[in-house]
């Protein structure tokens, strides 16, 4: 920890606008945020306090309106041009035309890599994601939670260092979700990626994230950032422990903060 | 198989009819030349009334449906052989008999409907089975009605003489199929609908296109075909080449107009996945949009399949040598040879159905994904 850890994400000063009839939304306003590399990074906040937009804009499939953003020292079409992240939508969309494997290979072959190589990434992010034996399935056949995890299976295929997640989990059950919680955890600690999470969910962010973003709509802005106190070795119970309940609380304070001038 | 079937509301009618038919007998009039016997009058009274009582006795439904089969078709048979000789000399007696074999048939498809099949060839059986009977009685009672009342020939043909015209002509029908399924129709759709697949992709390229090509398109698309055929024979001449080009007319911009729609059928996310791998345009449509598209061109297939038969047809009654499928019925219709002008009509079904079907099966294999093939949610 002696040598600086390179910024994989840094925003300074960003903002985004969208022009509608009514005049400008403030989606964004002024979010100054540094993510290191290895972070895990969750973006909480109520609907509208653009978590998902920031999320977006550092994938460059929306274009800030003001200040900056760097991926890797890139701007962000550059960054996504050079293929930096893989990207966990709220639904799976998988192509129901293809099966579980060929829909993990479908960032391969666009990104042109050979055959044997596409078949030797397929296995390993199948077994990260405990699919394999499901390559041959296609994605209706699979539940929700299954299809959920071969989409960040499609993600983790291509040398990205950075996992952006938007709600990946939002649709799921609570016992799936606490599972694949889980699984992520394990699947971070050992591909070593940076990852970015937007959940709603309060246990959820404290239980994942090194570094909480808390957020509040209207303009969307950032309130807090709550560096975690947990190890990185996190069982599931760590969630009853004096100390979860302490970062949620305060997690908890920052969402109210946000949210008490409106009433 | 144990559920009984009892509600045989069909049974009943049959006996009614059956005994009305016993009270207005004869069933043809006395001047008819060759009226049948004792013996097939207490034929056809016996199957109508074992039939229908047999129908209202609880018994396993695969029997009931066999006798029920059985009966209503033996009937018709008797009833449709003592009608030579005695053209348009049935009685409302005759018409009775006939209606209570019909609702005999009515239950006995009834019954078939309403069973399980187990195995999937038995499914498949059935599913032919069902709409067959349905088409057999159309022809029965086409038959029937036609020489039982003595309907003009010129009218109405039975199918029996249709069928007959159908057999003889063979070599002729040959030729016309020829000349206009497998010349005009089928050079006319495959470059109709591969020209508007490609006038689609370039639309989708080129904004300009895409905003002057389609208006047109749906205004070209609204001209009456019959006024252009003429002037496609005058352009074209009177061989098979003048009709594919009528044919390239109706076929072109269905298929154009349905690939537009299909594809912008790919969602956003889908979309939006393929921004994050920083794919090309090319890659995203034939990855993403063309696959998506599928279904909207196949309807787009379909609907050609029968536009350009139509087309074809119409266009040679504006002009061609003398073969053709339009040619034939045009011509035929002039010399009152009703019944070949049917035995086309016949065939122009039958080719119809086949390339109709034909697509529909490639349609099922290519869009297997689809919730619409494959039953599913989500």
């Amino acid at each position: 920890m002696n040598s600086p850890v390179p910024s994989v994400v840094s925003a300074r000063d960003l903002g985004l606008a969208f022009q509608t009839n009514d005049g400008p939304v403030h989606a964004l306003t002024g979010v100054n945020l540094d993510i290191k590399k290895g972070d895990f990074v969750s973006f909480i906040g109520p609907s509208g306090c653009g978590k998902t937009t920031f999320l977006r804009v550092i994938a460059d499939l929306e274009k800030h309106t003001s200040g900056g953003i760097e991926i890797n020292g890139m701007s962000p079409q550059q960054a996504r041009e050079s293929r930096a992240y893989g990207y966990v939508f709220q639904a799976a969309a998988l192509y129901p035309w293809r099966t579980i494997e060929k829909n993990i290979a479908l960032p391969l072959e666009i990104m042109g890599y050979a055959k044997s190589e596409q078949q030797k990434r397929i296995a390993e992010t199948l077994d990260l994601v405990n699919l394999s034996g499901f390559g041959k399935k296609y994605p209706w056949q699979l539940s929700g939670g299954m299809q959920q995890r071969a989409s960040i299976a499609r993600a983790l295929a291509f040398d990205a260092d950075l996992l952006l997640m938007d709600e990946p989990f939002g649709a799921l059950d609570e016992i799936v979700r606490d599972h694949l919680n889980e699984q992520l955890l394990k699947l971070w600690e050992r591909t070593n990626k940076t990852i970015c999470f937007v959940t709603h969910s309060i246990p959820e962010a404290v239980y994942l994230s090194t570094k909480i973003v808390v957020m509040s709509p209207r303009p969307g802005r950032v309130t807090d950032v709550i560096e975690s106190t947990l190890p990185r070795e996190r069982p599931l119970d760590i969630r009853e422990s004096p100390e979860f309940l302490e970062i949620a609380h305060r997690v908890r304070e920052g969402l109210r903060a946000g949210h008490s001038y409106d009433e | 198989m144990t559920r009984r079937t009892t509600d045989s509301w069909q049974g009943a009618a049959a006996i009614l009819l059956g005994l009305l038919a016993m009270i207005s007998i004869p069933p043809f009039e006395s001047d008819a030349t060759s009226i049948p016997g004792r013996g097939w009058s207490v034929a056809v009274f016996l199957l109508i009334f074992a039939t229908a009582i047999a129908s209202l006795i609880p018994m396993r439904r695969l029997v009931a449906a066999i006798i029920l089969f059985a009966g209503a078709h033996l009937i018709a048979w008797l009833l449709i052989g003592s009608l030579s000789g005695n053209e348009g000399k049935a009685t409302v007696s005759f018409g009775l008999l006939l209606a209570a074999g019909w609702v005999l048939a009515w239950r006995a498809a009834t019954v078939l409907s309403s069973l399980k099949a187990r195995t999937k060839f038995a499914d498949y059986a059935l599913r032919l089975l069902i709409p067959a009977i349905f088409g057999a009685w159309i022809l029965i009672l086409w038959e029937a009605a036609t020489r039982g009342a003595g309907i003009p020939f010129i009218l109405l043909p039975p199918p029996s003489a249709i069928g007959a015209r159908l057999a003889e002509s063979v070599g002729v029908l040959t030729a016309d199929v020829r000349q206009t399924v497998f010349k005009a129709v089928l050079a006319g759709y495959i470059l109709g609908c591969a020209g508007g697949f490609v006038a689609a992709i370039l639309a989708d390229r080129v904004p300009f296109l895409r905003r002057g090509l389609l208006p047109i398109g749906n205004m070209v698309s609204a001209l009456p075909i019959i006024g252009v055929a003429p002037i496609m024979v005058m352009w074209f001449g009177f061989d098979w080449q003048s009709k594919a080009a009528v044919v390239i007319i109706l076929t072109f911009f269905p298929m154009l107009v349905n690939t537009v729609a299909g594809l912008a059928a790919a969602g956003h996310m889908e979309r939006d996945l393929m921004r994050t791998y920083a794919s090309s345009d090319w890659q995203t449509l034939l990855k993403l949009r063309l696959p998506a598209a599928m279904p909207f061109i196949f309807n787009a297939l379909k609907i050609n399949s029968t536009l350009a038969l139509i087309g074809a047809i119409i266009a040679e009654f504006f002009g061609t040598p003398i073969v053709g499928m339009g040619f034939r019925i045009s011509t035929e219709i002039g010399r009152m040879n009703v019944d070949m002008v049917w035995a086309e009509i016949a065939v122009a079904a039958i080719i119809g159905s086949i390339f109709y079907g034909a697509i529909a099966l490639t349609e099922r294999t290519v869009t297997f994904w689809h919730p619409s093939v494959r039953g599913g949610q989500t």
